[in-house]
């Protein structure tokens, strides 16, 4: 059993003894239940609720309310972090509420939905505060019962008297329970003792969403709130020059048009304040139809913008980012990348001596890697409710990390911290895109500036064409063999538009004698932002595909390959700054071995292996593939996953397959390309994105067992599948595939 | 601006909106409906599905003026008082969303699909889903549900 001190102190633990308002926010409902309830049961409310923490209350007829603290995108953290509560508090799961918290620094912690960091970062502080909860409540029993606490035990929502018979729930212990103590330790279950982590949970939500419940920030609504849309400018490099806007002033359930600034000229913007349009058009109505219908004549002019310079200030201090004039295109960014990649790049890292090591080598291979720019494409497009009022704001909007635009709305509105009220709607798809909340901003100017309440909805046109994409990306890997098909050295030169993709310090770093590292970036006034694994998802398909490509050199098989240079990692590792734990890398391509049948007599001849470790998840994938009429078809993905203890193995699950056919899609269909600083792609019709017939028919997920503290499940399955699937469509179409997307317009497989 | 009669989940709406406004438009601003999602306005990404006389049809490009006369449901007039439809439970037995916005959209492609053939091939329901996009890449689960849901039609 571990004892944990309560990190979490008064300051977090505020307590009262009566409830904290109600969920209920013009039919915009909070609230979910664990249970599909009857109207009868959904009545059955407690009259009287006791606020034991800030993650919890307790009622009187022993339902219990957590709040979930982060905002949730579909990795499913309003049901697994409540269940890391309900766990320490040995909860009745069936008589668990949960309520959104609203975004409160002091009261719920890291408020962050990114990085595969929810569960790693809650793991501890959230069982601390049912375990503290629990102890308060078994202090109260104590108390009541005039035994020590050492004498009661828990389960199920009640309490138990050591005398075998006497019993307390935690509705009846409750109100005690909130003037206790809070402990200053408290202990947490062995991964043995759980009872509810580790057990597939439904979806706290799925009701609701399978009946249309309005849940997603298009669906807030206030009573005399405005719709609101933006104009900004059509091509990167570009910026308002002029707007007249009196003809459509006068259409139709039109109320304003007013020009925004986002950003104060002294304004220090932080990393997720990226905005490619600091400068737009706002048009405010009763209705989005009608705003829809006076965007489309809005008299606006743009003009390009000169080179310059901004700061930025991130977590080593401010630095100064060149944005450069100019109206780009995809054409130009290839011809850049390729010259700048035959240059020297900047050295990361180098250990042995490569040069010599290439120079001994008896065969040399060279192959270059590419990807294009890529939209987030959320099915939600980007919005935001604000209502500014005598000195207060109000927000209520999907956004993964409410925290980050607190200063910039601070700064932009002259709204001291403390009269902001945010709510984080569900969000319809998140990807990375939605820690960029300059959506946020620009809705709380436009109520400010129009004084009334307004929801700003970005058309799906709007939504693609805004930026923050991810970056196009370039990769040269080298590998020196010997005689024997040994790889004895490995050289890869990374680099983007406008950042590098590199990880110098990741696999096969560390199980080479002779290895080196370089990057270099191109600056570009198309802004990029971090996308579901950002880097790892171009550069886990660029390495794993030549390690394929090594491996078939050398004449090995390509799971044995990579098993053997693990080996290598594990028993004598070259480096002291390898960020991988080679003995869990090689678990994964072991168990996918075994699941998928790989090397089996009969097993299918098309498929490609690929595994990756980011995000402090390790993932391997064995993707097999049929050809009909020269396209791809998908037949099998099996996936292995070492994420340490599964919270919600259903759910988890879940992710695991999202994350194949996202990456699949990508692989094949993802592209955004430029044109003289216009995206060419603003709407699905010309965006590709996979779909039902293009999924795999099967995907099986299998997790290493183990009891080593969580990880996230969001991003690493992801990177992985771009390998998997170039190596298996290599083995079905005797070609390789080098340059994303592999469908492209311009590319033919076969 | 016009009048409208409208029979939503059968019950009988009346708006007072320009005769191009979509459906969608309709069915959120102005009667209080916004389970039918919007994603892209062009009929792409089927978000805005609906039924019009037990027809999917994407709301985003359907006028108002076109759905008059006609019966029209939406998510929120799936289930019934009986209570959720074979569809809407098979998706909850699956656990089928992640995000969930696409999914109203889905489930409504999905009925009119068993409704029409209650037991679909593989191939069926590629097709019929083909215009539903599920950005967080719930598809082998919707396929799952869907097999689920026939074999109660």
């Amino acid at each position: 059993m571990s004892i944990i001190k309560t990190s979490v102190g008064r300051r977090t633990f505020l307590k009262t003894s009566v409830a904290a308002g109600g969920g209920m926010i013009l039919g915009f409902s909070w609230l979910a239940s664990c249970q599909s309830k009857t109207e009868e049961e959904i009545l059955a409310m407690p009259e009287e609720w006791f606020e034991i923490n800030s993650y919890l209350k307790i009622g009187d007829n022993g339902v219990v309310t957590i709040y979930a603290p982060n905002p949730e995108f579909g990795q499913n953290v309003r049901t697994s972090m409540p269940m890391l509560i309900a766990e320490e508090l040995d909860l009745d799961w069936k008589k668990v509420m949960l309520e959104q918290a609203p975004y409160h620094k002091d009261k719920y912690g890291r408020q962050f939905t990114g990085g595969s960091r929810g569960i790693m970062t809650r793991w501890e502080p959230l069982r601390m505060a049912g375990a503290s909860a629990r102890a308060m409540l078994i202090a109260a029993a104590a108390q009541q019962w005039g035994i020590e606490a050492d004498e009661i035990t828990s389960a199920d929502g009640f309490l138990h008297h050591s005398d075998g018979e006497q019993k307390l729930s935690y509705g009846e212990i409750a109100s005690l329970a909130a003037t206790m103590t809070v402990p200053d330790e408290v202990k947490l279950k062995e991964v043995k003792d759980f009872k509810i982590i580790g057990k597939s949970h439904k979806n706290i939500d799925g009701k609701d969403i399978v009946t249309g419940k309005p849940m997603f920030g298009l669906d807030y609504k206030t009573d005399q709130m405005l719709v609101a849309m933006v104009a900004h400018p059509p091509a990167f490099g570009m910026t308002l020059d002029q707007v007249d806007g009196n003809e459509v002033k006068s259409m139709p359930g039109i109320k304003d048009v007013v020009t925004i600034k986002s950003y104060k000229d002294d304004f220090v913007k932080a990393g997720f304040d990226t905005n490619a349009f600091p400068e737009v058009v706002a048009i405010v109505g009763s209705s989005t139809w009608e705003v829809m219908q006076a965007k489309k004549k809005l008299n606006v002019k743009w003009k390009p913008f000169e080179e310059y310079i901004e700061t930025v200030k991130g977590w080593s201090g401010e630095s100064q980012r060149s944005v450069p004039a100019g109206l780009e295109s995809t054409a130009r960014h290839r011809e850049q990348m390729e010259e700048l990649a035959k240059t020297p790049g900047r050295v990361v890292r180098k250990d042995g001596d490569p040069d010599q090591a290439f120079a001994n080598a008896a065969q040399v291979i060279e192959r270059t890697y590419s990807a294009p720019f890529l939209a987030h494409n959320c099915m939600e497009p980007m919005n935001s409710f604000a209502h500014f009022q005598e000195g207060k704001l109000k927000i209520a909007t999907p956004i993964q990390i409410p925290s980050s635009i607190v200063p910039t709305l601070v700064s932009s509105l002259g709204v001291p911290e403390e009269n902001i009220e945010m709510d984080m709607t569900r969000m319809g798809g998140g990807f990375g895109r939605r820690a960029y909340g300059h959506y946020v901003v620009e809705a709380a100017l436009i109520s400010k500036t129009v004084g009334s309440p307004i929801k700003l909805v970005y058309t799906r046109e709007d939504d693609m064409t805004n930026g923050i994409y991810r970056p196009t990306y370039h990769a040269t890997y080298r590998a020196a063999l010997d005689e024997s098909g040994n790889l004895t050295a490995l050289h890869v030169k990374a680099g983007g538009i406008p950042e590098s993709p590199l990880f110098a310090n990741r696999f096969p770093a560390g199980a080479l004698d002779h290895y080196l590292a370089e990057d270099w970036s191109i600056d570009s006034n198309i802004t990029i932002g971090a996308f579901r694994a950002p880097r790892s998802n171009f550069m886990a398909g660029a390495e794993q595909s030549f390690l394929d490509e090594v491996a078939e050199a050398a004449g090995k098989d390509p799971i044995q390959f990579r098993l053997d240079l693990l080996k290598r990692a594990a028993e004598n590792p070259v480096g002291e700054r390898n960020d991988y734990d080679a003995e869990r890398y090689a678990g994964v391509l072991e168990l996918v071995r075994e699941k998928s049948g790989w090397g089996k007599e009969g097993s299918p001849k098309n498929r490609g292996v690929s595994a990756y470790f980011c995000h402090s998840t390790y993932a391997a994938h064995v993707l097999d593939l049929s050809l009909e009429e020269g396209k791809p078809v998908v037949e099998r993905v099996c996936c292995a996953i070492d994420c340490g203890v599964v919270v919600n193995p259903d759910a988890a699950t879940n992710m695991a397959e999202g994350a194949i056919v996202d990456g699949i899609g990508n692989a094949l269909y993802g592209e955004l390309t430029f044109k003289d600083g216009v995206p060419e792609k603003k709407n699905f019709d010309q965006y590709r994105m996979i779909r039902m017939g293009e999924a795999p028919k099967v995907i099986d997920v299998h997790f290493v067992q183990n009891e080593i503290d969580p990880t996230g499940m969001g991003e690493p399955p992801f990177p992985p599948i771009f390998g998997a699937i170039a190596n298996a469509m290599y083995k079905a179409t005797d070609k390789r595939h080098y340059h994303q997307p592999f469908l492209g317009s311009d590319r033919v497989i076969g | 601006m016009a009048n409208f009669n409208l029979n939503i989940n059968g019950e009988k709406q009346q708006v007072d909106v320009d005769p191009t406004t979509p459906m969608l438009w309709v069915l959120r601003d102005h009667l209080d409906l916004p389970g039918t999602k919007y994603g892209c306005g062009i009929a792409q990404c089927g978000a805005c599905t609906i039924h019009m006389d037990g027809a999917a049809m994407r709301s985003c490009i359907l006028p108002v003026s076109a759905a008059e006369g006609k019966k029209i449901t939406t998510i929120e007039g799936l289930a019934t008082k009986k209570g959720l439809n074979p569809v809407q439970k098979a998706w909850l037995e699956h656990d089928v969303p992640q995000c969930g916005y696409c999914q109203a959209g889905q489930i409504m492609s999905a009925t009119a699909l068993l409704n029409d053939n209650p037991n679909p091939s593989d191939e069926d329901i590629d097709a019929a889903m083909q215009g539903n996009i599920c950005r967080c890449g719930t598809y082998t689960r919707i396929k799952k549900a869907i097999k689920t849901a026939a074999k109660e039609y």
